[in-house]
Order: C-alpha cells, then sequence, then structure tokens
C-alpha cells in the first residue's frame, strides 16, 4: 500500500466512484447544454437533451467533440462559463493548425492541481521533496500543472522550465533535487549529459521521475531509471481537459490510474464509435465531468490504449490505462503496413542504440520510402566498412522482424539528429495522403 | 611491429575532409599516409601520422576518432615488391581486410599499410621473413 493525497477519493469504493459520476455528469450536460451553444447543437443534431442524461451510462448518447471541433469553436465557442470567471488560459503545442486554447476557473485549475498532487505523492513526493519541474512553463500546461501539484503536496519546487540542461544539472545537483519532472526524451538527455560529466547514476539525489507528454516505451523507461538511478512514473493529460494529472502512475508501474472521480474514460473503436468493452484497445474518449472554464464531453484524445479495473496493489481503486499504444492518427501506414514509432523505439533499445533517431516516409515513382536516420555510439564506429555494413543489416532485419517491413538504416554520427528539449520530431512524412 | 591508424567519421557533405585536414595542419601534424572508405551515409578517414596523441587532440572534440594497431611494411621500392610480402601472407593464412600504399620519401623505399585479422600472427611471419614493419616512433621521424 502505498501514500496517497486524497485517500478517500483514492481509494473509494467502485460504487462511490459510480455515484460521484452519475451526480456529476447529469449536472455537467445540463450546464453545458445551457451554456455552450456549440455542443448544444451537437446535441440537437444527435436529438439528444440533457433529460437522456440520467446516470453515467448514458453518456454513450452524447455527440463527440474532436480537435476539429475545437479548432472551429476557437477561441471561445466551447467556454462553459463567463470569461470573467477565468483566471488562466493554457494552449497546446500546437504543431499542427491552429492552436487549441483551453480555460480555467480557479476551481479547475485547484483541481487540475491537485490530480497533479495526486501523482506526486504516488510517486513518493512528501514535503521532504524538493521537486525539479524541467517541462516548459507558460502556454504549455506541463510546466504549470507539476509545479502547481509539487506546491499543493508542500515540496520545495525548482521551477526550472525546459532548456539550458547545464543549469539543470547545477540545480539538480547542488539543491539536491529529489524528483525530476520532464519529458521523457529529455530525462534521457539528462541521463547521458549527466554521464557526460563523469556522474555516476548515485551522485544524484533523484529518487523518483515524473515523465509525460510524449509516448515512450518500457524499454525507455529501463534506460531512464538505469541512467538517472531512480523509479520512472508515467503521467498522461491533455490540455483539453485540464494538463498533466489526468492519469498518473502508482509504484505497481502497470498502467496510469485515471482521476475518475474528475475525468470519465471511454474506450471506443475509433472508425466506428462504438464504445468498446474494459480490456479492448481502441482510441481513449475523456468526458471532463465537473471542470467549469471548458467542459468538453466525450472528448476524442486520438490516443489508442487499454482500460484495466484489475485490482492494483498500491489501494487506488480508479480505473488504469495503458501507456498510450500509438495515436491513431501518428500511426503510419508505409507500404500497407501499419507502424507505430514506438515500435520503431522499442528496437532500437533493444539493438543497443539510443532513442535518437527519426523516420522519414516519402512516395517515390507510387512507392513509399522508408529511411530510419538513428545515431550510434563512438564505441559502434569502425575502420572498417564491413563493421558498419552488418550493423545497419542486423538493424534492419529487427526492425522488419518487429514492424513486417524493412527500412533503410542510416547510422549517423552521435548528436547530429535535432534533439529538442520538449518534444521531439520522430517522423517526418513528406507524402500527400490527404 | 604495428602502428597505429587513426581512423575518423566524416559527415558526408562537401569540405569535411578539408575541415580535418585544416584542424591537423593548424595542429602541426605530418601526414604519412592516408585513406577514406565510404559508406552509403558517411565516410571513415584512415591516417597514418606523425603525432597520434596530437591528431586525436586536434580531432576529437566534434568528430569520432578511432585507433587501430595496422601494420606498415617497409620495402624496396621496385616491381613486385608488394607481391612478395602478399605471398607471404596468404600462405600463412593471414586474412587482409583493407590495404593502401604510399611511398617514402626521395631516397627510395615504399610502404603499404595493412589491416589484417590476424596481427601478431602476420607481424610474426613478416619477422621470419626479414621484412621490415614500421612502429609509431618511426613514423614521428622518418620522412624527416
Amino acid at each position: 500500500m502505498g501514500n496517497y493525497y486524497q485517500k478517500e477519493i483514492e481509494t473509494a469504493s467502485r460504487e462511490e466512484i459510480v455515484k460521484i459520476q452519475n451526480e456529476k455528469i447529469v449536472k455537467q450536460v445540463k450546464h453545458v447544454y445551457e451554456n455552450v451553444p456549440y455542443y448544444r447543437n451537437l446535441m440537437d443534431q444527435k436529438g439528444v437533451t440533457p433529460d437522456d442524461i440520467k446516470s453515467i451510462d448514458d453518456i454513450k448518447k452524447l455527440p463527440f467533440l474532436t480537435k476539429d471541433d475545437l479548432r472551429e469553436a476557437y477561441p471561445y465557442g466551447l467556454m462553459g462559463t463567463d470569461i470573467k470567471n477565468c483566471v488562466r488560459i493554457q494552449s497546446t503545442s500546437g504543431t499542427t493548425g491552429k492552436r487549441v486554447v483551453a480555460f480555467y476557473t480557479q476551481k479547475d485549475i485547484d483541481m487540475w492541481e491537485e490530480c497533479c498532487a495526486r501523482a506526486i505523492v504516488a510517486a513518493g513526493g512528501t514535503q521532504e521533496d524538493v521537486v525539479q519541474v524541467c517541462y516548459g512553463y507558460g502556454l504549455f500546461t506541463g510546466g504549470p500543472g507539476l509545479n502547481g501539484g509539487s506546491h499543493k503536496v508542500g515540496c520545495l519546487t525548482l521551477p526550472m522550465s525546459s532548456g539550458n540542461t547545464d543549469r539543470q544539472i547545477q540545480f539538480m545537483m547542488d539543491l539536491s533535487a529529489t524528483i525530476l519532472c520532464c519529458t521523457p526524451s529529455y530525462a534521457a538527455y539528462i541521463g547521458e549529459s549527466l554521464a557526460e560529466k563523469g556522474y555516476k547514476p548515485e551522485d544524484n539525489k533523484l529518487k523518483a521521475g515524473i515523465f509525460g507528454a510524449e509516448p515512450w516505451t518500457e524499454e525507455m523507461r529501463q534506460n531512464i531509471e538505469k541512467s538517472l538511478g531512480i523509479k520512472a512514473y508515467d503521467i498522461y493529460g491533455l490540455t483539453e481537459t485540464s494538463g498533466p494529472g489526468v492519469a498518473f502512475e502508482c509504484e505497481e508501474q502497470t498502467g496510469m490510474h485515471i482521476n475518475e472521480d474528475h475525468f470519465y474514460a471511454e474506450i471506443i473503436d475509433p472508425k466506428t464509435g462504438e464504445v468498446l468493452p474494459e480490456g479492448e484497445k481502441g482510441e481513449l474518449v475523456f468526458t471532463s465531468l465537473d471542470k467549469e472554464g471548458f467542459p468538453l464531453l466525450r472528448y476524442r484524445t486520438k490516443d489508442i490504449c487499454i482500460l484495466s479495473r484489475k485490482k492494483c496493489s498500491c489501494g487506488r481503486t480508479h480505473v488504469k490505462m495503458s501507456k498510450p499504444l500509438g495515436r491513431s492518427d501518428d500511426m503510419m501506414i508505409i507500404r500497407g503496413v501499419n507502424v507505430f514509432p514506438s515500435q520503431i523505439e522499442t528496437v532500437l533499445l533493444n539493438e543497443g542504440y539510443t532513442p535518437n533517431y527519426q523516420i522519414e516516409v516519402d512516395r517515390v515513382n507510387n512507392t513509399d520510402t522508408f529511411d530510419i536516420y538513428v545515431e550510434f555510439s563512438a564505441e559502434m564506429f569502425s575502420d572498417k566498412v564491413s563493421d558498419i555494413q552488418i550493423r545497419e543489416q542486423n538493424l534492419k532485419a529487427a526492425m522488419r522482424s518487429m514492424l513486417g517491413i524493412g527500412p533503410k538504416i542510416h547510422l549517423v554520427a552521435p548528436k547530429t539528429i535535432a534533439r529538442s528539449e520538449g518534444k521531439a520530431v520522430r517522423v517526418i512524412d513528406k507524402r500527400k495522403l490527404h | 611491429m604495428a602502428i597505429t591508424q587513426l581512423s575518423a567519421y566524416l559527415e558526408n557533405r562537401p569540405g569535411t575532409l578539408y575541415e580535418a585536414l585544416t584542424s591537423l595542419t593548424d595542429a602541426g601534424v605530418n601526414i604519412r599516409a592516408l585513406s577514406v572508405a565510404e559508406t552509403k551515409d558517411f565516410g571513415i578517414l584512415r591516417l597514418i601520422v606523425s603525432d597520434v596523441a596530437k591528431t586525436k587532440e586536434a580531432l576529437s572534440d566534434d568528430i569520432i576518432v578511432k585507433e587501430t594497431p595496422v601494420i606498415a611494411v617497409k620495402m624496396n621500392d621496385q616491381t613486385g615488391a608488394l607481391k612478395e610480402v602478399l605471398k607471404i601472407l596468404g600462405d600463412a593464412a593471414v586474412n587482409i581486410e583493407y590495404v593502401y600504399a604510399f611511398t617514402g620519401s626521395a631516397k627510395g623505399g615504399a610502404y603499404v599499410v595493412l589491416r589484417v585479422d590476424d596481427l601478431e600472427g602476420a607481424e610474426d611471419i613478416l619477422a621470419r621473413h626479414g621484412i621490415k614493419t614500421l612502429n609509431d616512433e618511426d613514423m614521428g621521424g622518418f620522412l624527416s
């Protein structure tokens, strides 16, 4: 059994959780129908009224929201309250198209930070801890969310924001940071940088890391845990629902508990929209049960994952989601084969490479080209061309075995693939498929 | 006696060899022999130099450099000299992975650099046939 930030609700019985969800959804749907014309139109089109929603089970009658709706309703169209009641906006990183802006009342901020506090406590955090937050601050939710959660727990908070790795390391070592919060790729990069500076994993005081905002694999977790000498916890969230902390990992590390008293999760078939039973893989859909500023109902995340209500050894009763197994819009179809970047990462780590890679897909003469640029280490460099060729062939064979398709492998020198300190650009798809 | 060959990663774009050699020039290193092998993604620059330590210092800041022991054989600069060396190694079942040649000085003498799968065996058999191989000290001074 672990520690809890809000034990009563985190370990509540199924019946209690459902009771809370039933009460909240009825109220929330009524409120949204009355205050969000955009969603009221969607409900009207589907012939659903607030009276049709009597319990959480009725949620499947409601229309979905997608990122397209958010763009269309930009910026105020999905607000659930008057702007004078809101105290903050956050925004998505905006890699494609229009940014998504989300509005928060003070109550929304408190709820969000409490969710992050649950994650920090689940990772072993107490008021004795020094939490180094190197997620970006500002519009990105990562920094503000974990920062607020850390305050709620009473930890000493280092609001580092992202970048400037030398300074990160200096603060980490000089101020004895015990919990690190950042993207997994940046955690791996900090691990590499510490080693380069001659630090051993036991030289730092870190005991845990809370890593999210991008997909990562079990292999990458092990890699980070080893290089930093910590236990690495996953955290999940999205700006549309609040930010990090929608779900978080406990010490069992077998999935992330969704804060079900605030967010209701469904898994749907991304093609038909049909709700799938527990244990089946599909697209994750979230409903904010009590958000005021930006109360999204049935928001399609495009993240593919699995929900599980198996009893957890940590004592928490909230449903667990698997790591996102990919995104329904991130999946590449190359020469007819479905390829997830996370699979490529798994192969690279299994074969002893760093997770620094870039996938380039193009279509030449009606045939897809599939190139993977991989950094190799100084130890892998050889004076013999044949050694390099064998290395490339072996990696290609391992990729083919995992993916069912053989990419062209390009070994490049360490640190030549652009490494961002936020989200890594893993895929360059030059095909015009849409 | 083996000598030290340095191999360096050369990025596949115009000017990288020039840049590497500029670093060596600035460091006052003299190149005794050089070959470049190309893979599809990058070049492998192989160098025999007058001063290994100085070269590594000059290069390794931005590119990977690796040391490999290779054999440098001194031969008379005349027809058939290399063939004789190769026969000895072949008869002793030493496999040559790659080879490149250079001539020494105006006074004559030719040299060939051999990367082999059995370094000790190759050195041994060449010595028994009275064929001179060079060491790192020779590389520092033999042309001056």
